[in-house]
C-alpha cells in the first residue's frame, strides 16, 4: 500500500535525525525520590518459597487450593466448559456490567435459586475482578454516595480489605472478632462493638470461612448479631470468597446471608470464583446490592458502571464464560458441586490429620482450634517469632499472623509440618 | 424492620456516551440499521472478527493439560511483559538493554492508563496532565478519578479537519514544568489525525526542553498503517533521546482481544534500580484494586509473540484488518464525490486508524439516527471497522441527506 511505503521511506529518513538531536539533559530521573514499596505480606510468602532450594520445603502461605499432592487442580468441569468455549466464541467486549448471563447464575448462589429479590429485579449487581475488585467497586461506590460513612473491618481480617477501603479513601474503623485465648469467636466483645457504633455504620462482614482465622460465628449467633443490626440500622457487605469451601455445601455457606436476608435488611455481598471453581487468575466475581425496588436496582447498577468504565472499562470476558458454562448446564453444575464438596472434605480431612499429629506427639497445648476453625485457613496462634523459626529451620512458609492455608497440607507433609509447629512452639 | 436502604438517593447515572451507543443500536429493530458507535472491528460480512492465529493459540492453551489457573503475580505474566515492551519499544532498544523498563501487565488500555495515572498522582511531582482536545471520552475520566488535575491543548482543526499544530505547540509550550502530556502514539482517537514525523519531532524538542512528561496511549499499534513499527516510531523517539515516558499498551483493536481485556503499563526509567523501585509502587496500586491481572488474554498474547511463525502471520491478519480500513476510507470518499455532497470530504482519506472524525454536527447525526438509523457517536466519529462495501452507499446516502437538508 502507498501509505505504508510512504512511512517506511519517512522511517528510514528519521533515524539519522533523532542520534544526537535535542537528547533530554542529563537530569536525574522524576523517581528518584520513589521509595521501594514492603513486600505484599502475603503474596510475598509464596516468591519467598519459590526461591527456597530445600527439598523439605511446605507452603501454607497463599490461599489457593492444592490436591493430595501438592498440586495446583484445574477442576474437571472447568476444562469441560474450556474445551466447550474454545474457537467458538467471539472476544468482543462485554457490557460495563459484565457477562448477564453469568451475573443471573452468580445471584442464584448467594440469594437462593428462587429468590423473590431476583425475581423482583431488586438487586443491582455487577460482574467484578473477583472478590477484590468486588470489594473495590463497593468501596468507590460507598466513598461516592455515602461520602460521610466508614467502614467497620474485623479483627483480623484479609490485609488486602485495609488497603482497598484505603485506597477508595473510605475510613476505617475496627470491630473485635478473634478471641486469641480461645483461638475463637470473641462474641460479646463483637456485639458490644455493633451496639456502640453510631446507628447506620457499614459494617464488613465475612460471610463463611473467615481469612485467616477460619471462626466463623454459630447459625445463632449470625441471628443475633442480623437483630443487632437491625435494631441499629447498620449496613452489612458481606464477602464471600469462599461459598461451598467451607462446609462442602453451597446453600449452608450462605446461612448468614440468607439470615439477613429473611430479617428484611438491605445487604451488599462480593462473591469470588476464584477458590470454589479454581478460577484464580481469570479474576472472576460479582457485586450485588439489593435495592428496594427495581428502578432502583437500575440506577445502582448504571452508579457501579460508571465506577468501572475509568477503571477497566468492562470486564474479561474468558472465566465469566466458564461460570456461565457451567452454572447454566444442569450436568456440569452437578459436576461442579461435587467437586467442591471434594475440595472441602480434603480440607476437613487435613484438620483433623493435623490436629491427631500435633496429639499424638504429646503436645501439651489445645489444638481442638485446627478443627473447629472452618475453611481454607487455620489461625494456629502461632507468634511471629515462632512463624520465623518454622522458616528458618524446617523451610515451612506462611503470613507471620501464624495463618497455615490447610489447602497446601497433604498426607505427605502433615506428620513433617506437625512435628515443626510441636518443635517451635514445645520450647516456649 | 430494617430502615430504608442507604442508597435510596442515588440516581440512575447517564449512559456512556460511547457504549450507550450500541445500547441504542440493539434495540433498533430496522434491518437496515448500522453501527459504527464503539470500535470494534468488523469484517465485510460486518461479523466480528477472531483472528485466526488466536484461534490458533487458544487451541495450544485449551490443549496444554498442565495449564493452570494460578494467580498470576501482581504484575502479571512475565514473558507477556517482556514481550509487550519489547513490542511497543522495539526488540533493540537500549532502554530494554540496559533494564531501565518496567512494564506491568494491566486491563487493556483504559487500566494501563488508570494505573499509571494513580501512580503519577501519588510519586510525581507535577498533577496535571494536559490532553488533546478532542481526545477518548474516557480519559478526563480516567486522570480525574486517579487524582488528576485535566488541561486540554489544541490538537483538531475544524477548518482544515486536520492537525492544530501551531495551537498543539503553543499550547504544550504555556504547559506548567514538568506536566504530564497524554500523547497518542498512533490512529487518534476520535479524530483519526495524527501528526507527521516531522512535527512529532518538534514535539518531542518542546517536551523535552520544558521538562514534560509523556504518556503515551496506544491502543492502534499496526492498525493504522498496518505496520507495527512505523505505528510505534513516535513513542520509540521519546524512548530513543534517553529520556522518561509512559506508554499504555492495548491488545483490544489489534489482536482482537476485547473483552479479553489485555494490556500493558510501561514506564521507561533513567536506571534500572528506578525502574525497581517504581514497579513495586506499581503494585501497591494494582492489589488494591484487582490484586492480579486476569491470566487468559494475556497468555494468548504471549503464545504469538514469542513464536516467530505465530508472529509473522499475526502481522499478516493485522495488515489485512487496516487495509480493510483503508478501503472503506476509500469508498465513502468516492461515494459522496459521485454524490456530489457538499463539503471537501478528503479528510476521510487523510485520517488514519479505525476513526473518521466527519466534521458533522450533533443536529445531523441526530437525523442520521433517526432517518438512516445510522448509529455513531455524536461528536460526529464513524467507526470505519463498521463500514462494508454493502453498507457503504446507505451511509453516503445518509451523510449526503443530513448535509443537504435545509434546517
Amino acid at each position: 500500500m502507498a501509505l505504508w511505503n510512504a512511512v517506511a521511506s519517512r522511517l528510514a529518513r528519521q533515524r539519522s535525525w533523532t542520534a544526537g538531536v535535542g537528547s533530554s539533559r542529563a537530569l536525574s530521573s522524576w523517581w528518584h525520590s520513589v521509595e521501594p514499596a514492603p513486600k505484599d505480606p502475603i503474596l510475598g510468602v509464596t516468591e519467598a518459597f519459590l526461591a527456597d532450594p530445600s527439598p523439605d520445603k511446605v507452603n501454607v502461605g497463599v490461599g489457593a487450593y492444592r490436591d493430595d499432592n501438592g498440586k495446583p487442580v484445574v477442576l474437571e468441569c472447568v476444562r469441560e466448559a474450556e474445551r466447550r468455549i474454545a474457537g467458538s466464541m467471539n472476544m468482543e467486549y462485554l457490557p460495563m456490567g459484565g457477562s448477564v448471563k453469568m451475573v443471573e447464575e452468580t445471584l442464584k448462589l448467594a440469594y437462593g435459586d428462587n429468590s423473590e429479590f431476583i425475581k423482583d429485579k431488586r438487586v443491582a449487581a455487577v460482574q467484578a475482578l473477583s472478590g477484590t475488585g468486588a470489594c473495590r467497586l463497593f468501596a468507590e461506590f460507598q466513598k461516592r454516595f455515602r461520602p460521610e460513612s466508614q467502614i467497620y473491618i474485623p479483627v483480623p481480617t484479609w490485609s488486602n480489605h485495609h488497603n482497598i477501603w484505603r485506597d477508595a479513601q473510605v475510613p476505617q474503623r475496627t470491630y473485635h472478632y478473634y478471641h486469641a485465648e480461645s483461638r475463637g469467636l470473641d462474641f460479646a466483645s463483637l456485639m458490644d462493638d455493633v451496639k456502640n457504633a453510631p446507628s447506620g455504620s457499614f459494617f464488613l462482614l465475612h460471610a463463611c470461612a473467615h481469612n485467616p482465622t477460619g471462626v466463623d460465628p454459630s447459625e445463632e449467633q449470625w441471628r443475633e448479631i442480623s437483630q443487632q443490626f437491625k435494631a441499629k440500622g447498620h449496613f452489612a457487605l458481606f464477602d464471600m470468597a469462599y461459598q461451598g469451601f467451607a462446609s462442602g455445601d453451597p446453600e449452608r455457606d450462605a446461612k448468614s446471608i440468607r439470615i439477613f436476608l429473611e430479617d428484611g435488611h438491605f445487604i451488599g455481598i462480593a462473591q469470588s470464583y476464584a477458590k470454589n471453581m479454581g478460577l484464580y487468575g481469570q479474576r472472576v466475581g460479582c457485586l450485588s446490592v439489593l435495592c428496594e425496588d427495581e428502578k432502583q436496582a437500575v440506577a445502582v447498577k448504571s452508579q457501579l458502571q460508571m465506577i468501572a468504565r475509568p477503571m477497566y472499562s468492562n470486564p474479561p470476558v474468558h472465566g465469566a464464560l466458564i461460570v456461565s458454562t457451567i452454572l447454566g448446564d444442569p450436568e456440569l453444575k452437578q459436576l461442579w458441586l461435587k467437586e467442591v464438596k471434594g475440595m472441602a472434605d480434603r480440607i476437613i480431612g487435613m484438620r483433623t490429620a493435623l490436629r491427631e499429629n500435633l496429639e499424638n506427639l504429646g503436645s501439651s497445648l489445645s489444638w481442638k482450634h485446627i478443627t473447629e476453625q472452618i475453611g481454607m485457613f487455620c489461625y494456629s496462634g502461632m507468634t511471629p517469632e515462632q512463624v520465623d523459626r518454622l522458616t528458618k529451620e524446617f523451610h515451612i512458609y506462611m503470613t507471620r499472623n501464624g495463618r497455615i492455608s490447610m489447602a497446601g497440607v497433604t498426607t505427605g507433609n502433615v506428620r513433617y509440618l506437625a512435628n515443626a509447629i510441636h518443635v517451635v512452639t514445645e520450647s516456649t | 424492620m430494617a430502615s430504608d436502604s442507604v442508597f435510596a438517593a442515588v440516581v440512575r447515572a447517564p449512559e456512556d456516551p460511547i457504549l450507550g451507543v450500541t445500547v441504542a443500536y440493539n434495540k433498533d429493530t430496522s434491518p437496515n440499521k448500522l453501527n459504527l458507535g464503539v470500535g470494534a472491528y468488523r469484517t465485510e460480512e460486518g461479523k466480528p472478527l477472531v483472528l485466526n492465529v488466536v484461534r490458533r493459540a487458544e487451541q495450544i492453551l485449551v490443549n496444554d493439560e498442565s495449564r493452570v489457573k494460578e494467580y498470576l503475580g501482581i504484575t502479571g505474566l512475565a514473558d507477556f511483559n517482556k514481550l509487550s515492551a519489547k513490542l511497543i519499544l522495539g526488540a533493540d532498544s537500549p532502554a530494554i538493554q540496559d533494564n531501565r523498563v518496567t512494564t506491568v501487565q494491566c486491563l487493556s488500555g483504559t487500566g494501563s492508563l488508570r494505573v499509571g495515572a494513580e501512580f503519577l498522582a501519588r510519586h510525581y511531582h507535577e498533577k496535571t496532565i494536559c490532553i488533546p482536545n478532542p481526545t477518548w471520552g474516557n480519559h478526563p475520566k480516567i486522570f480525574n478519578l486517579a487524582g488528576l488535575s485535566v488541561k486540554t491543548y489544541r490538537y483538531y482543526d475544524p477548518a482544515t479537519k486536520g492537525l492544530d499544530f501551531q495551537g498543539l505547540l503553543e499550547d504544550l509550550g504555556a504547559a506548567p514544568s514538568g506536566a504530564i502530556v497524554l500523547l497518542h502514539a498512533c490512529a487518534h482517537n476520535p479524530t483519526g489525525v495524527d501528526p507527521t514525523l516531522e512535527q512529532w519531532e518538534q514535539i518531542r524538542q518542546l517536551i523535552r526542553s520544558k521538562q514534560l512528561l509523556p504518556f503515551f496511549d496506544s491502543a492502534y499499534q499496526g492498525f493504522a498503517s498496518g505496520s507495527l513499527d512505523a505505528d510505534a516510531e513516535s513513542v520509540r523517539m521519546f524512548v530513543a533521546d534517553g529520556g522518561e515516558c509512559l506508554a499504555a499498551q492495548s491488545y483490544a483493536k489489534n489482536m482482537g482481544l476485547y473483552g479479553e481485556r489485555v494490556g500493558a503499563l510501561s514506564i521507561v526509567c533513567k536506571a534500572a534500580d528506578v525502574a525497581s523501585r517504581v514497579e513495586s509502587q506499581l503494585k501497591l496500586v494494582i492489589r488494591p484494586m484487582y490484586s492480579n491481572p486476569p491470566i487468559h488474554g494475556a497468555s494468548i498474547v504471549a503464545a504469538i509473540l514469542k513464536d516467530s511463525e505465530m508472529y509473522r502471520e499475526w502481522t499478516v491478519e493485522l495488515k489485512a484488518m487496516a487495509d480493510r480500513i483503508l478501503s472503506m476510507r476509500q469508498q465513502l470518499f468516492e461515494a459522496l464525490s459521485a454524490r456530489g455532497t457538499p463539503g471537501d470530504w478528503s479528510h476521510i482519506i487523510k485520517q488514519i486508524g479505525m476513526f473518521t472524525f466527519t466534521g458533522l454536527n450533533s443536529e445531523q447525526v441526530a437525523f442520521m439516527t433517526k432517518e438512516y438509523h445510522i448509529y455513531m457517536t455524536s461528536d460526529g466519529r464513524i467507526s470505519m471497522a463498521g463500514l462494508s462495501s454493502r453498507t457503504v452507499p446507505h451511509l453516503a446516502d445518509a451523510i449526503h441527506a443530513a448535509v443537504t437538508r435545509s434546517t
